[in-house]
Protein backbone atom coordinates (compact mmCIF):
# COMPACT_ATOMS: atom_id res chain seq x y z
CA UNK A 1 0.00 0.00 0.00
CA UNK A 2 1.27 3.45 -0.85
CA UNK A 3 1.39 6.00 1.92
CA UNK A 4 0.84 9.77 1.74
CA UNK A 5 1.53 11.99 4.72
CA UNK A 6 -1.26 14.43 5.50
CA UNK A 7 0.06 17.55 7.30
CA UNK A 8 -2.76 17.20 9.89
CA UNK A 9 -3.40 13.48 10.14
CA UNK A 10 0.01 11.98 9.50
CA UNK A 11 0.75 8.99 7.23
CA UNK A 12 -2.40 7.54 5.64
CA UNK A 13 -3.10 5.13 2.73
CA UNK A 14 -2.99 6.99 -0.58
CA UNK A 15 -6.52 5.77 -1.40
CA UNK A 16 -7.80 8.26 1.21
CA UNK A 17 -6.48 11.13 -0.89
CA UNK A 18 -7.61 13.02 -3.92
CA UNK A 19 -5.20 14.39 -6.52
CA UNK A 20 -5.84 17.78 -8.09
CA UNK A 21 -2.83 18.25 -10.35
CA UNK A 22 0.18 20.50 -10.47
CA UNK A 23 0.08 24.01 -8.97
CA UNK A 24 -0.07 26.48 -11.85
CA UNK A 25 -0.35 30.25 -11.75
CA UNK A 26 -3.64 31.43 -13.28
CA UNK A 27 -3.45 34.36 -15.69
CA UNK A 28 -5.96 37.16 -15.12
CA UNK A 29 -8.98 36.09 -17.25
CA UNK A 30 -10.03 39.72 -17.69
CA UNK A 31 -6.82 40.79 -19.36
CA UNK A 32 -5.14 37.73 -20.88
CA UNK A 33 -5.50 36.75 -24.54
CA UNK A 34 -7.63 33.81 -25.69
CA UNK A 35 -4.47 31.98 -26.59
CA UNK A 36 -2.83 32.24 -23.20
CA UNK A 37 -6.13 31.34 -21.52
CA UNK A 38 -6.35 28.20 -23.70
CA UNK A 39 -2.75 27.44 -22.77
CA UNK A 40 -3.67 27.73 -19.09
CA UNK A 41 -6.80 25.58 -19.15
CA UNK A 42 -5.59 22.83 -21.50
CA UNK A 43 -1.84 22.49 -21.57
CA UNK A 44 0.09 20.66 -18.87
CA UNK A 45 3.68 19.99 -18.00
CA UNK A 46 3.51 16.27 -18.79
CA UNK A 47 7.20 15.41 -18.49
CA UNK A 48 8.35 13.62 -15.34
CA UNK A 49 10.14 15.45 -12.55
CA UNK A 50 9.68 16.89 -9.08
CA UNK A 51 6.34 18.70 -9.04
CA UNK A 52 4.33 20.70 -6.52
CA UNK A 53 0.78 19.41 -6.55
CA UNK A 54 -2.54 19.97 -4.83
CA UNK A 55 -3.74 16.98 -2.84
CA UNK A 56 -6.70 16.59 -0.50
CA UNK A 57 -7.19 14.20 2.40
CA UNK A 58 -10.83 13.31 1.69
CA UNK A 59 -11.88 12.18 5.17
CA UNK A 60 -10.82 15.43 6.83
CA UNK A 61 -11.11 17.66 3.74
CA UNK A 62 -7.55 18.90 4.23
CA UNK A 63 -6.14 20.53 1.14
CA UNK A 64 -2.37 20.64 1.07
CA UNK A 65 0.65 20.68 -1.20
CA UNK A 66 2.80 17.65 -1.95
CA UNK A 67 6.20 17.78 -3.58
CA UNK A 68 6.40 14.58 -5.52
CA UNK A 69 8.86 12.97 -7.89
CA UNK A 70 6.54 11.71 -10.64
CA UNK A 71 9.16 9.43 -12.16
CA UNK A 72 10.37 7.66 -9.02
CA UNK A 73 6.96 7.74 -7.29
CA UNK A 74 8.39 9.41 -4.16
CA UNK A 75 6.66 12.00 -2.00
CA UNK A 76 9.41 14.36 -0.88
CA UNK A 77 7.45 16.75 1.34
CA UNK A 78 3.86 17.66 2.21
CA UNK A 79 2.75 20.94 3.76
CA UNK A 80 -0.19 23.29 4.09
CA UNK A 81 -0.48 26.21 1.71
CA UNK A 82 0.01 28.72 4.59
CA UNK A 83 3.29 27.06 5.59
CA UNK A 84 4.80 27.90 2.27
CA UNK A 85 4.41 31.62 2.85
CA UNK B 1 19.31 -36.09 -31.87
CA UNK B 2 20.87 -33.69 -29.30
CA UNK B 3 23.91 -33.39 -31.57
CA UNK B 4 21.68 -32.33 -34.49
CA UNK B 5 19.94 -29.83 -32.29
CA UNK B 6 23.25 -28.39 -31.17
CA UNK B 7 24.46 -28.11 -34.74
CA UNK B 8 21.19 -26.44 -35.69
CA UNK B 9 21.56 -23.94 -32.86
CA UNK B 10 25.10 -22.93 -33.80
CA UNK B 11 24.63 -22.75 -37.58
CA UNK B 12 23.92 -19.39 -39.15
CA UNK B 13 21.68 -20.99 -41.80
CA UNK B 14 18.35 -21.23 -40.06
CA UNK B 15 15.66 -22.74 -42.28
CA UNK B 16 13.14 -20.32 -40.77
CA UNK B 17 14.18 -16.74 -41.57
CA UNK B 18 14.45 -14.30 -38.68
CA UNK B 19 11.57 -11.87 -38.27
CA UNK B 20 13.73 -8.81 -38.92
CA UNK B 21 17.02 -7.94 -40.53
CA UNK B 22 19.57 -6.68 -38.03
CA UNK B 23 21.37 -3.52 -39.06
CA UNK B 24 24.76 -2.99 -37.47
CA UNK B 25 24.83 0.76 -38.04
CA UNK B 26 22.50 3.66 -38.62
CA UNK B 27 22.68 5.31 -42.03
CA UNK B 28 23.69 9.00 -42.02
CA UNK B 29 20.27 10.03 -43.32
CA UNK B 30 16.75 8.74 -43.87
CA UNK B 31 13.66 10.12 -45.62
CA UNK B 32 11.56 9.48 -42.53
CA UNK B 33 12.55 8.70 -38.95
CA UNK B 34 9.90 7.12 -36.74
CA UNK B 35 10.46 7.38 -33.00
CA UNK B 36 8.89 4.43 -31.23
CA UNK B 37 8.89 0.79 -32.35
CA UNK B 38 5.45 -0.09 -31.07
CA UNK B 39 2.44 -1.07 -33.13
CA UNK B 40 1.72 2.49 -34.26
CA UNK B 41 5.26 3.32 -35.36
CA UNK B 42 5.80 0.02 -37.15
CA UNK B 43 2.40 0.25 -38.84
CA UNK B 44 3.29 3.73 -40.10
CA UNK B 45 6.58 2.35 -41.50
CA UNK B 46 4.65 -0.51 -43.11
CA UNK B 47 2.06 1.71 -44.84
CA UNK B 48 4.72 4.24 -45.89
CA UNK B 49 6.39 1.42 -47.82
CA UNK B 50 3.25 -0.35 -49.03
CA UNK B 51 1.03 2.59 -50.02
CA UNK B 52 3.46 5.44 -50.67
CA UNK B 53 6.67 3.79 -51.84
CA UNK B 54 8.73 5.47 -49.11
CA UNK B 55 11.15 2.82 -47.90
CA UNK B 56 14.18 4.78 -46.71
CA UNK B 57 12.73 4.77 -43.21
CA UNK B 58 14.25 4.14 -39.78
CA UNK B 59 12.20 3.05 -36.80
CA UNK B 60 14.06 3.91 -33.58
CA UNK B 61 13.12 2.02 -30.44
CA UNK B 62 14.62 2.68 -27.03
CA UNK B 63 13.88 -0.82 -25.72
CA UNK B 64 12.57 -3.72 -27.80
CA UNK B 65 9.74 -3.65 -30.31
CA UNK B 66 6.25 -3.96 -28.95
CA UNK B 67 7.58 -3.66 -25.38
CA UNK B 68 5.58 -0.55 -24.51
CA UNK B 69 1.83 -0.20 -24.52
CA UNK B 70 1.51 -2.47 -27.58
CA UNK B 71 2.39 -5.37 -25.29
CA UNK B 72 0.63 -4.03 -22.18
CA UNK B 73 -2.98 -3.54 -23.26
CA UNK B 74 -5.92 -5.93 -22.90
CA UNK B 75 -6.14 -6.45 -26.72
CA UNK B 76 -9.75 -5.34 -27.21
CA UNK B 77 -10.76 -4.18 -30.71
CA UNK B 78 -14.06 -2.35 -31.27
CA UNK B 79 -15.54 0.70 -32.95
CA UNK B 80 -18.65 1.58 -30.92
CA UNK B 81 -17.48 5.05 -29.93
CA UNK B 82 -19.58 8.12 -29.26
CA UNK B 83 -18.47 10.94 -31.54
CA UNK B 84 -18.84 10.76 -35.35
CA UNK B 85 -15.07 11.35 -35.71
CA UNK B 86 -14.31 8.47 -33.36
CA UNK B 87 -16.83 6.04 -34.88
CA UNK B 88 -15.63 6.59 -38.48
CA UNK B 89 -11.98 6.34 -37.46
CA UNK B 90 -12.24 3.18 -35.36
CA UNK B 91 -14.59 1.52 -37.86
CA UNK B 92 -11.93 1.85 -40.55
CA UNK B 93 -9.51 0.30 -38.07
CA UNK B 94 -11.77 -2.71 -37.46
CA UNK B 95 -12.05 -3.20 -41.24
CA UNK B 96 -8.26 -3.22 -41.53
CA UNK B 97 -7.88 -5.59 -38.57
CA UNK B 98 -10.06 -8.24 -40.20
CA UNK B 99 -7.59 -8.73 -43.08
CA UNK B 100 -4.31 -8.38 -41.21
CA UNK B 101 -3.51 -12.06 -40.53
CA UNK B 102 -3.94 -12.79 -44.22
CA UNK B 103 -1.89 -9.78 -45.24
CA UNK B 104 1.00 -10.55 -42.89
CA UNK B 105 0.83 -14.32 -43.40
CA UNK B 106 1.06 -14.46 -39.62
CA UNK B 107 -1.64 -15.71 -37.26
CA UNK B 108 -2.72 -12.80 -35.06
CA UNK B 109 -5.31 -15.01 -33.28
CA UNK B 110 -7.87 -12.40 -34.27
CA UNK B 111 -11.02 -13.69 -32.60
CA UNK B 112 -14.41 -12.09 -33.15
CA UNK B 113 -16.15 -12.47 -29.79
CA UNK B 114 -18.80 -9.76 -29.50
CA UNK B 115 -18.43 -6.91 -27.03
CA UNK B 116 -20.80 -5.91 -24.22
CA UNK B 117 -20.61 -2.61 -22.38
CA UNK B 118 -22.76 -3.21 -19.33
CA UNK B 119 -25.05 -0.52 -17.92
CA UNK B 120 -25.75 -0.58 -14.18
CA UNK B 121 -27.49 2.78 -13.95
CA UNK B 122 -30.14 4.70 -15.90
CA UNK B 123 -27.64 7.32 -16.95
CA UNK B 124 -25.25 4.68 -18.29
CA UNK B 125 -28.13 3.11 -20.24
CA UNK B 126 -28.93 6.52 -21.70
CA UNK B 127 -25.33 6.91 -22.92
CA UNK B 128 -25.53 3.39 -24.42
CA UNK B 129 -28.65 4.38 -26.42
CA UNK B 130 -26.88 7.51 -27.61
CA UNK B 131 -23.83 5.52 -28.65
CA UNK B 132 -25.96 2.86 -30.39
CA UNK B 133 -27.78 5.51 -32.44
CA UNK B 134 -24.55 7.28 -33.48
CA UNK B 135 -23.02 3.90 -34.35
CA UNK B 136 -26.01 2.77 -36.44
CA UNK B 137 -26.03 6.08 -38.28
CA UNK B 138 -22.48 5.36 -39.45
CA UNK B 139 -23.24 1.73 -40.29
CA UNK B 140 -21.55 0.19 -37.26
CA UNK B 141 -23.24 -2.93 -35.85
CA UNK B 142 -24.28 -1.80 -32.38
CA UNK B 143 -27.47 -2.11 -30.33
CA UNK B 144 -28.85 -1.83 -26.81
CA UNK B 145 -29.85 -5.21 -25.36
CA UNK B 146 -31.53 -6.34 -22.14
CA UNK B 147 -30.13 -8.37 -19.24
CA UNK B 148 -31.56 -11.65 -20.67
CA UNK B 149 -29.47 -11.23 -23.79
CA UNK B 150 -26.35 -10.70 -21.66
CA UNK B 151 -27.15 -13.78 -19.60
CA UNK B 152 -27.51 -15.92 -22.74
CA UNK B 153 -24.14 -14.74 -24.06
CA UNK B 154 -22.36 -15.15 -20.71
CA UNK B 155 -24.33 -17.71 -18.66
CA UNK B 156 -21.94 -17.57 -15.69
CA UNK B 157 -22.64 -13.89 -15.02
CA UNK B 158 -24.34 -12.78 -11.81
CA UNK B 159 -26.83 -10.20 -13.13
CA UNK B 160 -27.28 -8.56 -9.74
CA UNK B 161 -23.52 -7.77 -9.58
CA UNK B 162 -23.42 -7.19 -5.84
CA UNK B 163 -25.22 -3.88 -5.39
CA UNK B 164 -25.21 -2.77 -9.01
CA UNK B 165 -27.68 -4.89 -11.03
CA UNK B 166 -27.21 -4.97 -14.80
CA UNK B 167 -30.03 -3.03 -16.49
CA UNK B 168 -28.88 -3.60 -20.05
CA UNK B 169 -25.87 -3.39 -22.29
CA UNK B 170 -24.53 -1.96 -25.50
CA UNK B 171 -23.84 -4.96 -27.70
CA UNK B 172 -21.26 -4.61 -30.45
CA UNK B 173 -21.02 -7.81 -32.51
CA UNK B 174 -17.71 -6.97 -34.31
CA UNK B 175 -15.86 -6.62 -30.97
CA UNK B 176 -12.72 -8.78 -31.11
CA UNK B 177 -9.43 -9.61 -29.46
CA UNK B 178 -6.03 -10.31 -31.02
CA UNK B 179 -2.55 -11.35 -29.93
CA UNK B 180 -0.97 -7.97 -29.37
CA UNK B 181 2.76 -8.67 -29.72
CA UNK B 182 2.13 -10.49 -33.01
CA UNK B 183 0.66 -7.27 -34.37
CA UNK B 184 3.93 -5.44 -33.76
CA UNK B 185 5.92 -8.33 -35.29
CA UNK B 186 3.63 -8.53 -38.31
CA UNK B 187 3.91 -4.84 -39.07
CA UNK B 188 7.63 -4.92 -38.28
CA UNK B 189 8.31 -7.81 -40.63
CA UNK B 190 6.20 -6.23 -43.38
CA UNK B 191 8.04 -2.92 -43.02
CA UNK B 192 11.40 -4.73 -42.90
CA UNK B 193 10.61 -6.68 -46.08
CA UNK B 194 9.83 -3.40 -47.86
CA UNK B 195 13.16 -1.87 -46.86
CA UNK B 196 12.50 0.02 -43.62
CA UNK B 197 15.16 -0.41 -40.93
CA UNK B 198 14.22 -1.26 -37.36
CA UNK B 199 16.81 -0.18 -34.79
CA UNK B 200 16.19 -1.44 -31.30
CA UNK B 201 18.15 -0.24 -28.26
CA UNK B 202 18.40 3.16 -29.92
CA UNK B 203 17.27 6.07 -27.79
CA UNK B 204 16.46 9.51 -29.15
CA UNK B 205 18.37 12.15 -27.17
CA UNK B 206 17.43 15.27 -29.10
CA UNK B 207 15.69 16.57 -32.19
CA UNK B 208 17.50 19.06 -34.39
CA UNK B 209 15.10 21.86 -35.36
CA UNK B 210 16.38 24.83 -37.36
CA UNK B 211 14.20 27.71 -38.52
CA UNK B 212 11.04 25.86 -37.52
CA UNK B 213 11.98 22.80 -39.59
CA UNK B 214 13.19 19.35 -38.59
CA UNK B 215 16.76 18.67 -39.78
CA UNK B 216 17.81 15.60 -37.87
CA UNK B 217 17.68 13.41 -34.81
CA UNK B 218 20.40 12.87 -32.21
CA UNK B 219 20.36 9.27 -30.97
CA UNK B 220 22.37 7.23 -28.51
CA UNK B 221 24.10 5.69 -31.56
CA UNK B 222 24.86 8.88 -33.46
CA UNK B 223 23.27 11.65 -35.48
CA UNK B 224 20.80 11.05 -38.34
CA UNK B 225 19.82 13.70 -40.88
CA UNK B 226 16.14 13.69 -41.85
CA UNK B 227 13.34 16.09 -42.91
CA UNK B 228 10.49 14.13 -41.38
CA UNK B 229 10.06 12.72 -37.91
CA UNK B 230 7.06 10.86 -36.56
CA UNK B 231 6.70 10.72 -32.80
CA UNK B 232 4.71 7.61 -31.78
CA UNK B 233 5.91 6.95 -28.25
CA UNK B 234 2.72 6.83 -26.12
CA UNK B 235 3.75 7.35 -22.48
CA UNK B 236 7.02 9.02 -23.43
CA UNK B 237 5.36 11.71 -25.56
CA UNK B 238 5.85 14.65 -23.14
CA UNK B 239 9.60 13.90 -22.91
CA UNK B 240 9.99 13.94 -26.70
CA UNK B 241 7.81 17.05 -27.06
CA UNK B 242 9.96 18.86 -24.49
CA UNK B 243 12.87 18.44 -26.94
CA UNK B 244 11.00 20.44 -29.59
CA UNK B 245 9.19 22.77 -27.19
CA UNK B 246 5.64 21.83 -28.13
CA UNK B 247 3.02 22.12 -25.39
CA UNK B 248 0.15 19.65 -25.13
CA UNK B 249 -2.47 18.72 -22.53
CA UNK B 250 -1.05 15.19 -22.27
CA UNK B 251 -0.50 13.80 -18.78
CA UNK B 252 0.76 10.33 -17.97
CA UNK B 253 -1.19 7.97 -15.74
CA UNK B 254 -0.47 4.27 -15.20
CA UNK B 255 -3.08 1.84 -16.50
CA UNK B 256 -2.86 -1.58 -14.91
CA UNK B 257 -3.99 -5.03 -16.03
CA UNK B 258 -3.70 -8.62 -14.90
CA UNK B 259 -4.36 -12.20 -16.05
CA UNK B 260 -5.69 -15.22 -14.20
CA UNK B 261 -4.44 -18.78 -14.42
CA UNK B 262 -5.65 -20.60 -17.58
CA UNK B 263 -9.19 -21.99 -17.38
CA UNK B 264 -11.31 -24.10 -19.71
CA UNK B 265 -13.15 -21.87 -22.18
CA UNK B 266 -16.24 -20.49 -20.48
CA UNK B 267 -16.38 -16.81 -21.46
CA UNK B 268 -16.95 -16.11 -25.12
CA UNK B 269 -17.76 -12.38 -25.29
CA UNK B 270 -15.74 -9.41 -24.08
CA UNK B 271 -17.40 -7.75 -21.10
CA UNK B 272 -16.89 -4.19 -19.96
CA UNK B 273 -18.44 -2.45 -17.01
CA UNK B 274 -17.78 1.23 -16.45
CA UNK B 275 -19.48 1.21 -13.04
CA UNK B 276 -17.55 -1.77 -11.70
CA UNK B 277 -14.36 -0.69 -13.51
CA UNK B 278 -13.88 -4.02 -15.26
CA UNK B 279 -13.02 -5.17 -18.70
CA UNK B 280 -12.50 -8.87 -19.17
CA UNK B 281 -12.11 -11.42 -21.94
CA UNK B 282 -10.78 -14.96 -22.09
CA UNK B 283 -7.71 -15.39 -24.25
CA UNK B 284 -7.01 -18.29 -26.61
CA UNK B 285 -4.81 -19.72 -23.83
CA UNK B 286 -7.74 -19.68 -21.42
CA UNK B 287 -6.42 -16.90 -19.21
CA UNK B 288 -8.82 -14.18 -18.16
CA UNK B 289 -7.36 -10.87 -19.30
CA UNK B 290 -8.62 -8.15 -16.97
CA UNK B 291 -8.26 -4.42 -16.70
CA UNK B 292 -9.76 -1.71 -14.53
CA UNK B 293 -9.44 2.06 -14.60
CA UNK B 294 -6.57 4.50 -14.66
CA UNK B 295 -4.54 5.12 -11.55
CA UNK B 296 -5.82 8.42 -10.18
CA UNK B 297 -2.63 10.47 -10.23
CA UNK B 298 0.20 11.26 -12.61
CA UNK B 299 3.07 8.77 -12.55
CA UNK B 300 5.76 7.78 -15.04
CA UNK B 301 6.20 4.24 -13.83
CA UNK B 302 5.19 0.76 -14.94
CA UNK B 303 5.20 -0.78 -11.49
CA UNK B 304 1.82 -2.25 -10.55
CA UNK B 305 0.16 -2.28 -7.12
CA UNK B 306 -1.56 -4.72 -4.78
CA UNK B 307 -4.44 -2.24 -4.34
CA UNK B 308 -5.24 -2.70 -8.00
CA UNK B 309 -5.39 -6.50 -7.81
CA UNK B 310 -7.53 -6.39 -4.67
CA UNK B 311 -9.96 -3.86 -6.09
CA UNK B 312 -10.34 -5.50 -9.49
CA UNK B 313 -10.65 -8.99 -7.98
CA UNK B 314 -13.43 -7.80 -5.66
CA UNK B 315 -15.36 -6.38 -8.61
CA UNK B 316 -14.73 -9.50 -10.68
CA UNK B 317 -16.29 -11.55 -7.87
CA UNK B 318 -19.35 -9.31 -7.89
CA UNK B 319 -19.83 -10.23 -11.53
CA UNK B 320 -18.59 -13.84 -11.47
CA UNK B 321 -18.79 -15.22 -7.89
CA UNK B 322 -17.66 -18.70 -9.03
CA UNK B 323 -14.14 -17.37 -9.68
CA UNK B 324 -13.35 -17.09 -5.97
CA UNK B 325 -10.69 -19.82 -6.10
CA UNK B 326 -9.04 -18.74 -9.32
CA UNK B 327 -5.51 -17.41 -8.98
CA UNK B 328 -4.07 -14.27 -10.48
CA UNK B 329 -0.94 -15.12 -12.45
CA UNK B 330 0.56 -11.84 -13.59
CA UNK B 331 -0.04 -8.13 -13.30
CA UNK B 332 1.59 -5.17 -15.02
CA UNK B 333 1.13 -1.52 -15.90
CA UNK B 334 1.58 0.73 -18.90
CA UNK B 335 1.95 4.49 -19.10
CA UNK B 336 -1.16 5.95 -20.71
CA UNK B 337 -0.86 9.39 -22.33
CA UNK B 338 -4.21 10.92 -21.43
CA UNK B 339 -5.90 13.88 -23.11
CA UNK B 340 -8.72 15.91 -21.53
CA UNK B 341 -11.27 14.93 -24.22
CA UNK B 342 -10.28 11.24 -24.46
CA UNK B 343 -9.44 11.60 -28.15
CA UNK B 344 -5.95 11.25 -29.63
CA UNK B 345 -3.69 14.01 -30.91
CA UNK B 346 -2.65 13.23 -34.47
CA UNK B 347 -1.22 14.96 -37.48
CA UNK B 348 0.95 17.97 -38.14
CA UNK B 349 2.50 20.24 -35.54
CA UNK B 350 3.77 23.85 -35.57
CA UNK B 351 7.19 22.44 -36.51
CA UNK B 352 7.53 21.59 -40.18
CA UNK B 353 8.31 17.92 -40.69
CA UNK B 354 7.44 16.92 -37.12
CA UNK B 355 4.37 14.69 -36.99
CA UNK B 356 2.60 13.54 -33.88
CA UNK B 357 0.70 10.34 -33.14
CA UNK B 358 -0.03 10.65 -29.44
CA UNK B 359 -2.68 10.97 -26.75
CA UNK B 360 -3.51 7.29 -27.11
CA UNK B 361 -4.27 6.88 -23.42
CA UNK B 362 -6.37 3.77 -22.97
CA UNK B 363 -7.60 3.36 -26.56
CA UNK B 364 -4.51 2.95 -28.71
CA UNK B 365 -4.25 -0.76 -29.48
CA UNK B 366 -7.50 -1.03 -31.43
CA UNK B 367 -6.43 1.93 -33.55
CA UNK B 368 -3.04 0.49 -34.55
CA UNK B 369 -3.81 -0.23 -38.24
CA UNK B 370 -5.73 2.95 -38.96
CA UNK B 371 -3.13 5.07 -37.15
CA UNK B 372 -0.38 3.58 -39.27
CA UNK B 373 -2.37 4.15 -42.42
CA UNK B 374 -3.48 7.72 -41.72
CA UNK B 375 -0.11 8.82 -40.35
CA UNK B 376 1.68 7.32 -43.37
CA UNK B 377 -0.66 9.36 -45.60
CA UNK B 378 -0.08 12.49 -43.51
CA UNK B 379 3.71 12.10 -43.66
CA UNK B 380 3.86 11.20 -47.37
CA UNK B 381 1.60 14.02 -48.57
CA UNK B 382 2.22 16.53 -45.75
CA UNK B 383 -1.58 16.94 -45.41
CA UNK B 384 -3.64 15.38 -42.63
CA UNK B 385 -5.69 12.36 -43.68
CA UNK B 386 -9.45 13.25 -43.70
CA UNK B 387 -10.13 10.67 -40.97
CA UNK B 388 -7.91 12.45 -38.45
CA UNK B 389 -9.14 16.01 -38.96
CA UNK B 390 -10.97 15.97 -35.64
CA UNK B 391 -7.81 14.98 -33.74
CA UNK B 392 -5.40 17.82 -34.53
CA UNK B 393 -3.32 19.53 -31.86
CA UNK B 394 -4.93 22.87 -32.83
CA UNK B 395 -8.18 21.93 -31.14
CA UNK B 396 -6.70 22.86 -27.76
CA UNK B 397 -5.93 26.35 -29.02
CA UNK B 398 -9.33 26.83 -30.67
CA UNK B 399 -11.45 25.49 -27.80
CA UNK B 400 -12.89 22.81 -30.12
CA UNK B 401 -12.49 19.57 -28.16
CA UNK B 402 -13.78 16.23 -29.44
CA UNK B 403 -15.39 14.86 -26.24
CA UNK B 404 -14.93 11.12 -26.76
CA UNK B 405 -16.80 9.59 -23.83
CA UNK B 406 -16.86 6.15 -25.46
CA UNK B 407 -13.23 5.53 -24.53
CA UNK B 408 -12.17 2.69 -22.28
CA UNK B 409 -12.03 3.14 -18.52
CA UNK B 410 -14.01 6.37 -18.68
CA UNK B 411 -16.97 6.66 -16.34
CA UNK B 412 -20.25 7.83 -17.88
Amino acid sequence: MKIMTCPFNGPRPVSEFFYWGEIRPMPDPATCSDESWADYIFNRNGAPGVKQEWWCHIASNTWFIAERNTEKDLVLRTYLFEEEL
Amino acid sequence: MPWRLLRFATTKKHPEPRMFTEHAELKPSYDVVIIGGGGHGLAAAYYLGRDHGITNVAVLEKGYIGGGNTGRNTTIIRSNYLTPEGVKFYDESVNLWQDLSQEFDLNLFYANRGHFTLAHTDSALRTMRWRAEVNKHYGVDSEVVGPDFVKRAAPMINLSCGHAPILGALYHAPGSIARHDAVAWGYGRGADMRGAEIHQQTEVLGIDVRGGKVCGVQTSRGYIATDKVLCAVAGFTPRILDMVDIKTPITIHPLQAMVSEPLKPWLDPILVSGSLHIYVSQSARGELVMGASLDPYELHSTRSTLDFVEGLSAHMLDMFPFLSHVKVMRQWAGMADMTPDFAPIMGKTPIEGFYLDAGWGTWGFKATPVCGKTMAHTIATDTPHPLINGFSLDRFRNYSLTGEKGAASVGH
